[in-house]
């Protein structure tokens, strides 16, 4: 009777213990971090860890609009870096992007960036046809136009996403094909290969994870 | 009896040249599957998809029978060295390029041309190597 009662007890607890991790599933964080001192509302003084996030930015969308980080301010996003007449990774990423887009095309807190890396010839109007033919149209999925530097730099120093200008590659550019995660404090909590269909799965059961962060 | 019995070798072997053809066709073209389903995925999947449905307004569907039934003469042509026409597939328009490949070997060019004509719903058959490359030779 005793031995029974026992057991049903570390049935209990480990359900609990279970559950409770169920519920605190959270994505890591990328990138840089450091500890700071930081005082709370009654000036204790606490270490808080501090992770890498995404500068400002402001660029051109497809639409030919100054596009800033206001538009992404608040909610969680999916980056990455692509350029138009790419034809080796990025239809197969954007094939993939296409999926997620669906997916989560109805809700308000989800968003998507697409930076190109070819400052040369993505000007606005060709990033406008190219998202009509890919099937995206609005203002959710925004193909961002700028200048090499600040793009090359946002890509490498705050994304973590190498993209580089090669003569000798068969479209002139090369650059990596993750699809970046941002939370709505704009740091990175994933980086998934747009290339390959089980981390762009990945990617699907992460988003509600991250949004479900915000939710208490 | 002579007769009839020499009559029967002939037409025994040309029934057996007929079936041996056809055998090592048979052969022949579950080759060029197999190497030319490897060459598009790497090559081709990226922009026609896994089940040649194609991107979008990006990239046409391989999916249109009757277009690569009517065009069937420059296929080979156009996978090695792609197009920037406006082709219209299953009655919707495309203007897109698509990028030549030429690292493909006359011998890739039919192997995935086969695969392509074979796969998706289309069933043209078998094409040898010998009329790709002709082929290869008089593109425009
Ligand atoms: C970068 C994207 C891309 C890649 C890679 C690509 N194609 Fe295409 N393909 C296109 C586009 C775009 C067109 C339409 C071109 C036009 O409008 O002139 C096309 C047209 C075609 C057509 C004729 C139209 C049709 O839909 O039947 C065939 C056949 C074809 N491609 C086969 C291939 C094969 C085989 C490969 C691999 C060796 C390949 N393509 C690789 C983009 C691509």
């Amino acid at each position: 009777m005793i031995k029974n009662h026992f057991f049903i007890a570390i049935c209990l607890a480990l359900f609990t213990f279970f559950y409770a991790c169920k519920q605190d599933k959270k994505l890591p964080f990328y990138g840089e971090r450091h500890a700071e001192t930081v005082k709370d509302a009654n000036g204790t003084e606490k270490i808080d860890t501090v992770y890498q996030t995404i500068p400002n930015w402001s660029f051109l969308n497809q639409d030919s609009v100054v596009t800033t980080n206001k538009a992404t301010d608040g909610k969680i996003y999916i980056a990455d870096f692509f350029f138009t007449s790419c034809t080796t990774i990025c239809p197969t990423m954007h094939r993939n992007l296409m999926t997620v887009y669906n997916e989560f095309k109805s809700n308000p807190d989800v968003m998507f960036v697409s930076h190109t890396i070819d400052f040369k010839y993505d000007k606005p109007s060709v990033l406008k046809k190219y998202a009509q033919k890919l099937g995206v149209d609005g203002s959710k999925w925004q193909f961002l136009y700028g200048t090499k530097d600040s793009v090359y730099t946002l890509a490498e120093k705050n994304y973590l996403v190498a993209v580089g200008e090669d003569s000798t590659a068969k479209d002139g550019y090369i650059h990596q094909g993750y699809l970046v995660l941002i939370d709505k404090d704009r740091r990175i909590r994933g980086a998934y290969d747009g290339t390959k269909e089980d981390q762009v799965e990945q990617l699907k059961r992460d988003i509600p994870v991250l949004l479900a962060e915000y939710k208490k | 009896m002579r007769k009839f019995i020499i009559h029967s070798i002939l037409i025994c072997s040309v029934i057996a040249i007929i079936i041996s053809c056809q055998n090592q066709e048979t052969i022949d073209l579950q080759n060029y599957m197999s190497n030319g389903k490897d060459i598009y995925k790497a090559k081709c999947q990226n922009c026609h998809g896994e089940n040649g449905e194609g991107l979008g307004q990006l990239a046409p569907p391989l999916t249109d029978s009757v277009f690569l039934k009517t065009n069937k003469a420059r296929l080979a042509c156009i996978i090695k060295n792609g197009a920037s026409e406006t082709l219209v597939i299953h009655d919707k328009t495309y203007q897109e390029k698509m990028p030549g490949f030429p690292e493909l070997a006359d011998i890739d060019v039919a192997q995935v041309m086969v695969y392509v004509t074979n796969s998706f719903g289309n069933k043209q058959g078998f094409v040898s190597y010998d009329q790709v490359s002709t082929q290869l030779q008089n593109c425009k």
